[in-house]
């Protein structure tokens, strides 16, 4: 099976940027976010779309995102700009592309060989730029496990939510009663999948309690991080998905007790009268490993 | 690339750049009016990237009005590049 180079990037927050906007594409990755989508898509007014997919092809191969991980959201395959948009964007390889409204496997396998068509004519290889899924109907969330799985080059899915609640005919979206099930659904088939699984922008900017609430409850579910519409959102959202002292202690006394343990033959043990075994040690490494911390160093 | 009407690209945002492109008879040549914010620092390195763009894009007989808002060069190229092929009746991939 091919191998696809693996992230190093932090995927909490991924900093939506109209792709129209010279302004904003020249300053993304100096507010913190860990990731830069930059959107060809529903930021952009359909009279301006060459106009957006040229301007993001000459700022990629001048900007340095530096510290970045650099997503292009295309239009969909079944629009008037898809096609264009991929054959524009792909030869410049940013570190993934996003495909909007992915619903049936049928249609995530025409699209990424598409992306390998033109790969191929510019003597590309296949196994460098990521491709990240949208999920945003009723459909894709029937099928989402399908599609995660199609390809290794999927390393990341995410839900849409605003275009899923437009979908499922919801009236009020903004509490996320109505998409939870579709939450949970896409969360169960990227762990599925060993992926990366993003949730959907809060819209409400002003609403920073709620957006932290938010942010709390969508990291409980599973996923790595959040998309974010303005930068004001990234400290918050970061925040939540960076271990706090206290956890880092923890996750730390326990490795350490399992090294300890491990080179005596001991497999269940107890860290302050509480039962370790092997999934808690997992849960420790991954929040060493969200603080940058080397278990080596431990 | 042959003009076969006016366009423009871009716009008077902060960091952009409004780029207006006109074709002319033959034989005319290169007419470009450029106004910038930042004209004394920039004005001549901006009027070469343009006609080394035009010189790309094989572009002879022009007339081209640059309004520029301080734009980092990439997106002197685009909007240039965005403008040309409308002009050129060559765009696709947009609604008009």
């Amino acid at each position: 099976m091919m191998e696809v180079k693996q992230q190093t990037f932090k995927r909490r927050t991924m900093l939506y940027i109209p792709g129209n906007n010279p302004a904003m594409l020249q300053q993304g990755s100096v507010y913190g976010a860990d990731g830069v989508l930059l959107d060809l898509e529903d930021a952009v007014a359909l009279n301006q779309k060459d106009s957006a997919r040229i301007l993001v092809s000459h700022m990629l191969r001048y900007i340095s995102y530096e510290g970045c991980e650099v997503t292009v959201r295309v239009n969909h395959i079944d629009t008037p700009f898809g096609l264009d948009d991929l054959k524009q964007i792909v030869p410049i390889q940013p570190d993934a592309i996003r495909l909007p409204k992915v619903e049936t496997l049928d249609e995530i396998s025409r699209i990424i060989r598409l992306i390998e068509e033109i790969e191929d004519e510019h003597h590309m290889p296949h196994d460098q730029m990521k491709v990240h899924v949208m999920i945003e109907t009723a459909l894709g969330v029937q099928n989402v496990y399908d599609i995660a799985r199609y390809s290794p080059r999927i390393d990341a899915i995410s839900i849409g939510g605003q275009d899923l609640a437009a979908d499922m005919q919801l009236v009020k979206a903004n509490d996320g009663v109505g998409i939870d099930y579709a939450r949970k659904q896409i969360v169960m088939a990227a762990k599925a999948c060993k992926i990366d699984v993003f949730d959907t922008v809060y819209v409400d900017v002003e609403n920073e309690e709620g957006l932290r609430d938010e942010a709390e409850y969508i990291k409980k579910l599973g996923f790595t991080g959040k998309a974010i519409i303005n930068p004001r959102q990234i400290e918050i959202v970061n925040e939540v998905f960076t271990p706090t002292e206290i956890e880092i202690r923890k996750a730390a006394k326990i490795v350490k007790a399992f090294e300890r343990n491990k080179a005596e033959g001991i497999g269940v043990f107890a860290v302050d009268g509480k039962m370790v075994d092997a999934p808690v040690v997992k849960r420790a490494l991954r929040v060493l490993e969200m603080a940058d911390i080397d278990v080596e160093t431990l | 690339m042959e003009l076969k009407t006016k366009a423009q690209a871009g716009s008077f945002e902060s960091s952009d750049v409004l780029i207006m492109v006109e074709p002319v008879e033959k034989g005319a040549g290169r007419k470009i009016e450029l106004s910038s914010i930042v004209m004394q620092q920039f004005g001549e390195d901006l009027l070469k990237q343009i006609n080394r763009d035009l010189d790309g894009y094989n572009v002879a007989d022009v007339r081209i009005i640059v309004n520029d808002k301080g734009a980092l060069r990439p997106t002197i190229s685009a909007r240039l590049e965005t403008a040309l092929k409308r002009a050129a009746e060559m765009q696709t991939g947009t609604l008009k």
